[in-house]
């Protein structure tokens, strides 16, 4: 069986400045999987480059065994909240309903079907009530779990999620966790970029530790030690960690 | 009543009229896009770079061939576009710097042609300067047919790509990640942006063209919290403040059309702005209030 994502030989590099590199990584199936690092470790970098978002100097990505753009069904992207203007005209629903734009298809416009399956994501999140608020007057949970939503909409395989947890109410932060243990006990895979050192342990089951380089990455019990946090943070924060 | 029996069969004012409304139309709906993708000051800057295309096409030709000029005008605009990203992307200058760069490299080499043109021996020479500020007057029929045509091509790709559209404007890496091409769609975008301010070169000429990209959508802003209706109010301020600025100009001698349609355009916004019912100033410190006393 081939692992959700192989990752062979990866580096990023933004003029000249190496972001990433020379990383290799397998994400087997079925597993929630925590990138953990220091500010600048290229986390963010990391899963944009397997998504094509970002261009690699040099390495390969597979997902399920073939390039992303054969595979882009199966995955589904959560991009960073502070990303995107959240004064754009527009409401939780109709965010939600991007994620089924590639299900609709070029030229065609969402129908009934389609605004049903984005209410019903929107309600496994607790959005409901929101879904025709304008999204600038979400708090920044809610607008995480509308971007969560969305991603749930494109009933995908493969989760990629950038930060999720930064800067969200408790209320979110249980959603988003009983969303990833719901999404685990289908066999789906999520691999979710993590500021917490605190949280990443009991959340996930397995651990990426970067910091532009691949420093460990492994099943956590055997992966999230003090001297691997150390080697990727350096002491001080390690201590902290204890 | 016969101000309206003359915009509806007087020849020249039945073209005046309706070049302006197209005009505004198409301007409102590409320039909210524009402007919800902050690039506001890039409709500024192709606007003005348009100028040398147009001279140099007449340098060449030494015709005013109307098709001929816009296209000039349309290629300069995207060897513009090109630079102003290539200058960001590869040189790693930033946005404002490569826009001012790019809008006054342009726009005075564009001078420099015009006042060589003028200088020049050709007895057809008169008239090119009127790109600079338009001439809504002179606008004949044939003209505001291939404004109509070509702005309507621009309206119906907006209409088919309207959902594409929206998700590169609010999210392009997002839209990448599904597959719609954020790069390859934003370009689309910016050529439909230079076919508005190409159409515009007669009404209102290369240096108001701006205004007539970022005012219609400002303005409708205030008053949707949702892309489809910002578009139509965005469509309708437009094409409503090109009516009224042609019947300003039409009712009062001397003043001319292009400008009187941007004061129309100042106008509204400025009221959009205080009183639009989304975020307008009064409502929303009216709303900012009801929620303090709760």
């Amino acid at each position: 069986m081939n692992p959700a994502v192989t990752v062979r030989d990866l580096t990023v590099a933004y003029r000249e400045e190496p972001v990433l590199w020379d990383i290799d990584l397998d994400v087997p199936e079925g597993t929630l999987t925590a990138i953990i690092g220091p500010n600048g470790a290229g986390k963010s970098t990391l899963v944009k480059a397997m998504l094509g978002l970002v261009h690699s100097s040099s390495g390969m990505v597979r997902i399920y065994g073939r390039p992303y753009d054969q595979v882009r069904q199966r995955v589904a992207y959560v991009p960073q909240r502070g990303e995107v203007d959240w004064d754009f005209p527009t409401d939780a629903l109709d965010v939600v309903l991007m994620g089924l734009y590639g299900q609709i298809g070029w030229l065609k416009r969402a129908g009934k079907k389609h605004r049903k399956k984005a209410m019903e994501c929107l309600d496994q999140v607790g959005m409901a009530d929101f879904a025709h608020r304008q999204i600038s007057q979400l708090s920044g949970g809610q607008q995480q779990r509308v971007f969560l939503a969305r991603a749930l909409a494109q009933d995908a395989d493969l989760y990629v999620m950038d930060e999720p947890f930064a800067g969200v109410d408790a209320v979110t932060e249980t959603a988003i966790v009983k969303i990833l243990h719901e999404l685990r006990s289908q066999g789906r895979t999520a691999l979710v970029v993590h500021h917490d050192l605190d949280t990443a342990p009991e959340y996930f089951d397995r651990v990426v530790l970067l910091n532009v380089r691949l420093i460990a990455d492994g099943v956590m019990s055997e992966t999230f030690t003090t001297e691997k946090i150390r080697a990727a943070y350096g002491s001080r924060v390690a201590a902290i960690a204890q | 009543m016969n101000l309206l029996h003359d915009i509806l069969f007087d020849y020249t004012l039945r073209s005046v009229t309706l070049g302006c409304m197209i005009l505004g139309t198409v301007s409102g709906v590409l320039g909210s896009f524009a402007v919800l993708r902050k690039q506001g000051l890039m409709g500024d800057a192709l606007s003005h770079s348009a100028l040398p295309g147009i001279c140099v096409v007449y340098m060449l030709t030494g015709e005013k061939t109307p098709i001929l000029l816009m296209a000039g005008a349309g290629l300069a605009c995207m060897i513009a576009a090109w630079l102003i990203i290539k200058l960001v992307d590869n040189l790693g200058i930033d946005s404002g710097t490569s826009l001012a760069t790019i809008l006054t490299v342009f726009f005075g080499g564009g001078t420099v042609l015009l006042s060589v043109i003028q200088r020049g021996a050709s007895a057809n020479k008169a008239g090119l300067d009127k790109f600079l500020f338009g001439q809504a007057a002179s606008l004949t029929m044939d003209q505001a047919g291939a404004m109509a045509a070509v702005g309507g091509f621009a309206l119906i790709v907006v209409f088919f790509l309207f959902k594409e559209f929206k998700v590169i404007s609010f999210d392009p890496l997002y839209a990448r990640s599904i597959g719609i091409n954020d790069q390859r769609l934003g370009a689309l975008l910016t050529g439909l942006l230079v076919l508005a301010i190409v159409i515009g070169l007669n009404t209102v000429g290369v240096i108001l063209m701006s205004a007539m990209i970022i005012a219609p959508g400002a303005a409708a802003r205030q008053w949707t919290d949702k892309l489809n209706k910002m578009l139509l109010i965005a469509a309708a301020i437009g094409s409503g403040c090109g009516l009224a600025g042609a019947i300003i100009s039409i009712q009062v001698e001397g003043v001319p059309t292009g400008p009187a349609i941007v004061l129309c355009l100042a106008a509204v916004s400025a009221i959009s702005v205080l009183f639009g019912t989304a975020r307008g100033y009064v409502w929303t410190q009216k709303r900012r209030a009801a929620r303090l006393a709760s």
